[in-house]
């Protein structure tokens, strides 16, 4: 259902992923996953190594931060973040690159499958692993579904639907081995389900070469599945309607109808974390854009400067008017080029004037083009003039709150309404009425309860 | 022909007069009993419908003022005392004159103190800016110029200055409806007393940054240096957050703030004369001076009293002897308050003032961003 047919432009497909050298100091936040900030447990001045784990997570929803660097903890204090928001960073000083003892830094090929589940969830609640496809969930809390739900397929995400990124689709072409015994791992842990990779038909290499791979380690279970192209067909309940024709339900996880679905780059560092010992240090970041004269897909460690990237790669282009974090339909532009990369961090891409022009807005003409363009099914004209005058209760009941935030419906609109600026506002209120309305029952029950044991 | 005529004339007479009395019957029969006195009221409102008082418009307001026991929480801030009264009148209850209120925006991050970081090129809302990023100057808290108080203004009474790049409000306009408070994503405006001839006192600004990074990002920013709380002398100042906080109720419009203040965040308005500075600056001096003497001179006398004769002023020196053995800047307090308490009763004053000094604590402006991104 829905979605639209941008062209990928994905000219840095040809690009090998190349290893960024270190920069003098990184900026670790620790707020770089869904669910609470982890908390430092690291002093200034404190040494620490590659791997080291510097903050601990903040609650079961939350994430271990390790080191990206070996050097001195500089400071712990408040940094803008690439929106300008104030979130805590560790300020690391690099001095060498010296990794801590136990990771295998080696290039070999650990096949053998892990057999307790269990230790293995826990090695990768310990790896910091968190969802590398841009929601940054923690990988752990997906792996552990609740009583009663049961997993029956992993659909690993290979689809990069995203214009311009090819960080998974040189991932899936260099370190495919690492991702199919990545995916063979999670499926085991998952209660040995089959597991689909799934990758869109725009990339005809990685496609060959999974299943070549897979023929060649022998395990069961593992398919490769081309997806049509179409944005976006990486979204998870997108995907999961593509790979398994199941519909997720409004407010309800993807394990309700018995899919995980996790990302190439998360099923490698599933790989590194169970197999190698090794944390999330780096990610893979592409650096493109028609008017960036350096293409690249950069290993770059958590923590970086942004600026320190694209000096590397020859500075800002002059008629670069946009630089935006992550692909160009969801992606956001950046604000503040000393931000430093998160874990998350898929994509610098830079555009010009022209690019990001936006054109007048008209009126609405009723076209429906938005509705048809939805991926999930909703009405964006109608949620926008309901966010415009802020009708909450209608908003709920329209289902804003189920708004993915893909952009299909501004990309379609043929009168330019930032139909997509006004549904999430609208999104915002829904939710928070949700919220609301769950921390009063909360409350309520917290009550009536205090209120019976008072009785006693 | 004419009988035509004649018949058509007489069956749409008969069919009129027939259907006139069923209508008048039935309006007879289920006519909905309501108060008259709703249509009154609602007469005597302002009739601008924009929900300021907390109902969907004045009809609402109406039948919820006939309905309620008293006026206690019914008060529409358009029409103010006047209407009240009026209503009052007609309700036959009584009501409390409340101050006139006004809107005041808490941001003077103008174009030049404040510059821009980043050019933003999305929708004008400040609304949907700020779901999107903290704003395009380095203050995370500061208005975003986009104008969405202005818009949902009804009465015309905010602008926004193309200069400063900052919301205005015209005071004769305001009506204190509340429509802009609501509208700020970041907050910034506020419904402050109007203040005795329209002369108030606040700071104009909510950056919760330590003193550098709000310096950094906006030259006039409330930096948090606590310099106002300590000169003002009637403890209406308080510090929370980083920002200063005037209550309105305790400021007595000294101005000694605002000639103190560092950055030029506190503002005052509609005061006849020009702020002096130095002469404040200077008042100030003299009077910290004479108060180090008194205090040292104080200090000695209690020690005396303590010594040699309690039962001269056994009720006053108590008080005095706890504020002196508590902290210096007490001491300096009680005898520099000469503006506005009496100087007979210094030491209860102080004793008061100690104890219930935070108690006009701004709320706190702690905003969520979304977390859905």
């Amino acid at each position: 259902m829905g979605g639209v047919h941008p062209h990928d432009s994905k000219i840095s497909r040809d690009c090998a992923i190349a290893q960024l050298p270190l920069a003098p100091a990184v900026y670790i936040s620790v707020a770089q996953h869904i669910g609470a900030p982890a908390v430092p447990c690291v002093a200034v001045g404190d040494k620490v190594k590659v791997g080291q784990v510097i903050a601990e997570p903040g609650g079961f929803v939350s994430a271990f931060i390790h080191s990206s660097v070996s050097g001195t903890v500089k400071s712990i204090g408040p940094r803008a973040d690439l929106a300008g928001r104030m979130s805590t960073h560790i300020e690391i000083a690099v001095e060498g690159d010296e990794w801590l003892e136990g990771i295998d830094t080696s290039d070999t090929l650990i096949t053998a499958l892990p057999e307790d589940s269990k230790a293995t969830i826990e090695k990768i609640r310990r790896g910091g692993v968190v969802g590398l496809g841009g929601a940054t969930f923690p990988t752990h809390v997906k792996l552990s579904p609740p009583p009663g739900s049961k997993c029956e397929r992993l659909i690993i995400n290979g689809c990069e639907c995203e214009p311009y990124l090819t960080s998974d689709f040189r991932t899936l072409l260099e370190k495919g081995e690492q991702v199919v015994v990545g995916a063979a791992i999670l499926a085991k842990v998952m209660g040995s389900v089959p597991c689909t990779i799934a990758i869109e038909e725009n990339k005809p290499e990685a496609i060959a070469h999974i299943r070549e791979v897979i023929a060649k380690l022998g395990y069961a279970g593992i398919e490769v599945m081309p997806m049509k192209m179409r944005y976006p067909q990486g979204g998870e309940k997108q995907l999961i309607d593509a790979v398994m024709h199941r519909q997720v339900g409004s407010g309800a996880l993807p394990i309700s109808v018995g899919a995980v679905v996790q990302n190439v780059c998360t099923t490698l560092a599933v790989y590194d974390a169970v197999q190698k010992n090794k944390p999330i240090v780096d990610n893979s970041v592409t650096v493109t854009g028609e008017c960036f004269p350096k293409q690249a897909n950069l290993l770059v460690r958590v923590g970086t400067p942004l600026r320190y990237i694209i000096d590397y790669l020859g500075g800002v282009p002059e008629e670069a008017a946009k630089i935006i974090s992550g692909g160009p339909m969801m992606g956001r532009a950046v604000a503040n080029l000393d931000a430093a990369t998160v874990k998350g961090t898929g994509g610098l891409l830079f555009l010009t004037e022209k690019q990001t022009l936006r054109a007048p807005e008209t009126h609405c003409i009723r076209c429906g083009k938005c509705a048809d363009a939805c991926p999930m099914g909703l009405e964006p004209f109608l949620l926008q003039k309901l966010s415009r005058v802020k009708d909450v209760e209608a908003l709920e009941a329209n289902a804003a709150q189920d708004c993915i935030e893909c952009g299909c419906c501004l990309y379609s609109c043929p009168a330019h309404i930032p139909l997509l600026d006004h549904v999430r506002v609208g999104k915002g209120l829904a939710l928070g009425a949700i919220r609301a309305r769950a921390a009063a029952a909360k409350a309520a029950a917290e009550a009536a309860k205090a209120a019976e044991t008072a009785k006693k | 022909m004419v009988k035509i005529i004649i018949w058509t004339v007489a069956v749409v007479t008969v069919l009129g007069i027939v259907l006139a009395l069923v209508l008048y019957l039935v309006a007879k029969r289920f006519r909905v009993e309501e108060d008259p006195r709703i249509d009154e009221v609602e007469k005597a409102m302002p009739g601008a419908n924009c929900g300021g008082c907390g109902f969907a418009g004045c009809r609402a307001f109406a039948e919820a003022a006939v309905k309620a026991p008293n006026l206690d929480n019914n008060y529409c801030p358009v029409g103010g005392n006047d209407t009240m009264a009026k209503v009052a009148a007609i309700l036959g209850y009584e009501v409390k004159a409340k101050a006139p209120l006004v809107a005041v925006v808490r941001c003077n991050g103008t174009c030049e103190a404040r510059p821009l970081l980043n050019r933003y090129d999305g929708f004008p809302s400040c609304n949907i800016k700020s779901t999107l990023y903290t704003g395009d100057t380095g203050c995370a808290f500061g208005c975003l110029g986009c104008g969405d108080c202005a818009a949902a203004c009804q009465f015309g009474a905010l602008s926004m200055d193309p200069v400063t790049g900052l919301p205005v409000v015209d005071q004769e306009k305001c009506t204190a409806c509340g429509a802009c408070v609501k509208a700020c994503p970041k907050r910034i405006i506020e419904l402050r007393p109007m203040g005795p001839r329209g002369m108030r006192m606040f700071v104009s600004c909510i950056n919760q940054d330590k003193g550098p990074v709000a310096k950094k990002a906006c030259a006039n920013a409330c930096i948090g240096c606590g310099i106002c709380v300590k000169t003002c002398t009637h403890d209406a100042i308080v510090m929370q957050n980083n920002i200063a906080y005037i209550d309105p109720a305790k400021c007595k419009l000294c101005r000694e703030c605002e000639a103190m203040c560092p950055t030029g965040a506190i503002h005052g308005v509609n005061f006849p004369k020009p702020l002096d500075k130095d002469a404040i600056k200077e008042r100030i001096k003299i009077r910290q001076q004479k108060a180090k003497e008194a205090a040292a001179a104080g200090a000695a006398t209690v020690a005396n009293n303590k010594v040699d004769a309690p039962a001269a002023a056994p009720v006053a020196a108590a008080p005095v002897k706890a504020a002196v053995a508590t902290t210096p800047s007490v001491a300096e307090k009680k005898v520099d308050a000469p503006s506005g308490v009496s100087p007979s009763a210094p030491a209860p004053v102080v004793a008061n003032n100690k104890v219930d000094a935070p108690a006009g604590a701004p709320a706190a402006n702690t905003k969520e961003g979304p977390k859905d991104e």
